[in-house]
């Protein structure tokens, strides 16, 4: 079973931007790609996921280099991106769009790519798609129970959240970091995201996550020429700075771990689903 | 040459207006294809014998003349085409808002694909010319492949709309909220509530527009093929 879909290099990244650094996530790829790719002009307009307080997700067009750093950092609830990549050719006028997503949400894309059924003068204007890695989401009530009952921190006083080393983590504006084990959120997860055989985003341009690399960098997949001559360009023009992923550690053999688990546990649900004649993607 | 007949049935246009917006695509289209007949675009009285017949519209049970049409096509064409939402599931002709009929004898009208056998069906009000173009090249490459899903909404697609989303997946727990319906809807009939979508049935025209472009309905193999 190929773990990772189809790629041509990967690498581990970090954004060389200070003030990305200080909002991101891990290693800040996804903010640095957009920006880069304002900057330049090689995008007009990026979808993005907003945080609309109390980390609440609301889908976003963003044509400029603050507004994307406003929305910087993962949240980890539903944000249905897609519902506003037509807007932002129609009513933004873009013409080059980024767009970030959950694996789901690049398939969707790649979907409506192929099949633009309802996607007038759409597909042509999407430049660049990035994926993240991606396990599963929590609906936001799920999400704000693990962290109110579970982690026992009001959600208005939450000012980071993380995955990893097998906890999930909620960090405070009171300097509090609270923990609690992953095993413990998994009734919260959005059931939807148990059919799912995609881990690493293997339709995106370019997919990245946090696992395989140490604290502070990414792990990115580079899928696509385009892709590649874009980051090409990122780290020649220093917006990125780039180690070998053999190079580091934990390296590519977790996220292969955490591939393959994904895969097999939801390819396991699909057939649960099926015995019971219950529908499934196909 | 493969020759192509535009046939209008019950219907406003809207899908010759996507068919002739693909602008220099169509020209591409247009030279490896023959035009045989098109009320609006080419001067012929009678549909000829063809190898596609891109049919818009629904069909007017009240009205002889549509149903003769209809049946004339599908002896005329090879291949059949319901393009757009009035033929392919009755569309704005069927679901009007209210149904409010355009006269008060026009009781019925059916999509195309209720009445004679179509062999492949284009949702949408209108579908993108870019889906129309992609159609006609796979036709004319035979690429059967890329033409399965749109095979697969001739034979049961009558019913492709917003319900469609709610139904077989939302209901189904197949839902993770990506939002690509209510992007897809051209009457914004789809608003997302929770990351899911919630359907304004007074808007929904029954397109189908949501219900193909959804992930979780139907994701063909070669869409796996990013490069």
């Amino acid at each position: 079973m190929n773990p990772f879909g189809a790629y041509k290099k990967v690498v581990s990244a970090r954004s060389t931007l200070k003030e990305v650094l200080k909002k991101a996530q891990d290693g800040g790829i996804v903010s640095t790609a957009f920006i880069y790719g304002l900057e330049n002009n090689l995008l007009d307009g990026v979808i993005v996921a907003d945080n609309a307080g109390e980390f609440q997700a609301v889908p976003k067009v963003a044509t400029t280099p603050e507004e994307v750093l406003e929305a910087a950092g993962t949240k980890y609830t539903v944000c249905p991106n897609i519902s506003v990549l037509k807007s932002a050719v129609r009513e933004y006028g873009c013409e080059k769009i980024g767009v970030v997503g959950t694996p789901c949400q690049v398939r969707a894309v790649r979907k409506l790519m192929k099949y633009p059924i309802g996607f007038r003068h759409v597909p042509d204007k999407i430049a660049l798609i990035i994926g993240i890695f991606c396990m599963e989401n929590f609906p936001y009530q799920g999400l704000k129970l693990i962290v109110e009952e579970h982690c026992g921190v009001k959600m208005e006083d939450v000012v980071k959240m993380d995955i990893g080393k097998g906890k999930f983590w909620v960090y405070t504006k009171w300097g509090e970091t609270k923990a609690i084990k992953l095993k413990e959120t998994h009734p919260y997860e959005q059931i939807a995201c148990h059919v799912c055989t995609d881990y690493t985003a293997e339709l995106a341009d370019i997919s990245t996550g946090s696992v395989g690399s140490p604290d502070g960098w990414s792990t990115v997949f580079i899928r696509t020429a385009k892709a590649e001559e874009i980051f090409n360009k990122m780290v020649e023009d220093g917006y990125l700075e780039v180690k070998p992923i053999e190079e580091v550690k934990p390296g590519l053999g977790l996220v292969e771990k955490l591939a393959k688990t994904k895969k097999e546990k939801n390819m396991k649900e699909i057939g649960h689903r099926k015995e019971l004649g219950l529908p499934v993607p196909y | 040459m493969v020759k192509v007949a535009h046939v209008q049935l019950c219907s406003c246009c809207g899908c010759l207006v996507s068919l002739a917006d693909t602008y220099e695509k169509l020209l591409d289209v247009l030279n490896s294809i023959e035009l045989v007949y098109c009320q609006t675009l080419a001067d012929a009285r009678e549909i000829p014998e063809c190898d596609i017949a891109l049919v818009e519209g629904s069909v007017c049970l009240d009205d002889h003349h549509s149903l003769e049409v209809a049946k004339e096509v599908r002896e005329k064409a090879k291949i059949v085409v319901a393009l757009g939402a009035c033929a392919a599931t009755g569309g704005v002709t069927r679901y009007c808002r209210g149904n409010q009929l355009s006269k008060p004898v026009h009781s019925s009208f059916s999509p195309l694909t209720e009445v004679i056998k179509v062999d492949l069906a284009i949702p949408g009000c209108p579908p993108s010319p870019e889906a129309i173009v992609s159609v006609i090249t796979a036709a004319l490459n035979g690429d059967m492949e890329y033409l399965q899903p749109f095979a697969e909404l001739a034979e049961n697609g009558s019913e492709a709309c917003g319900c469609d989303v709610i139904n077989k997946v939302v209901n189904k727990s197949l839902c993770m909220g990506c939002g690509t319906c209510a992007s897809a809807c051209p009457t914004r009939a789809i608003e997302m509530l929770d990351g899911r979508p919630n359907i304004l049935k007074e808007l929904c025209i029954k397109c189908g527009a949501c219900s193909v472009q959804c992930p979780r309905i139907r994701f063909p193999e070669l869409i796996e093929k990013i490069e």
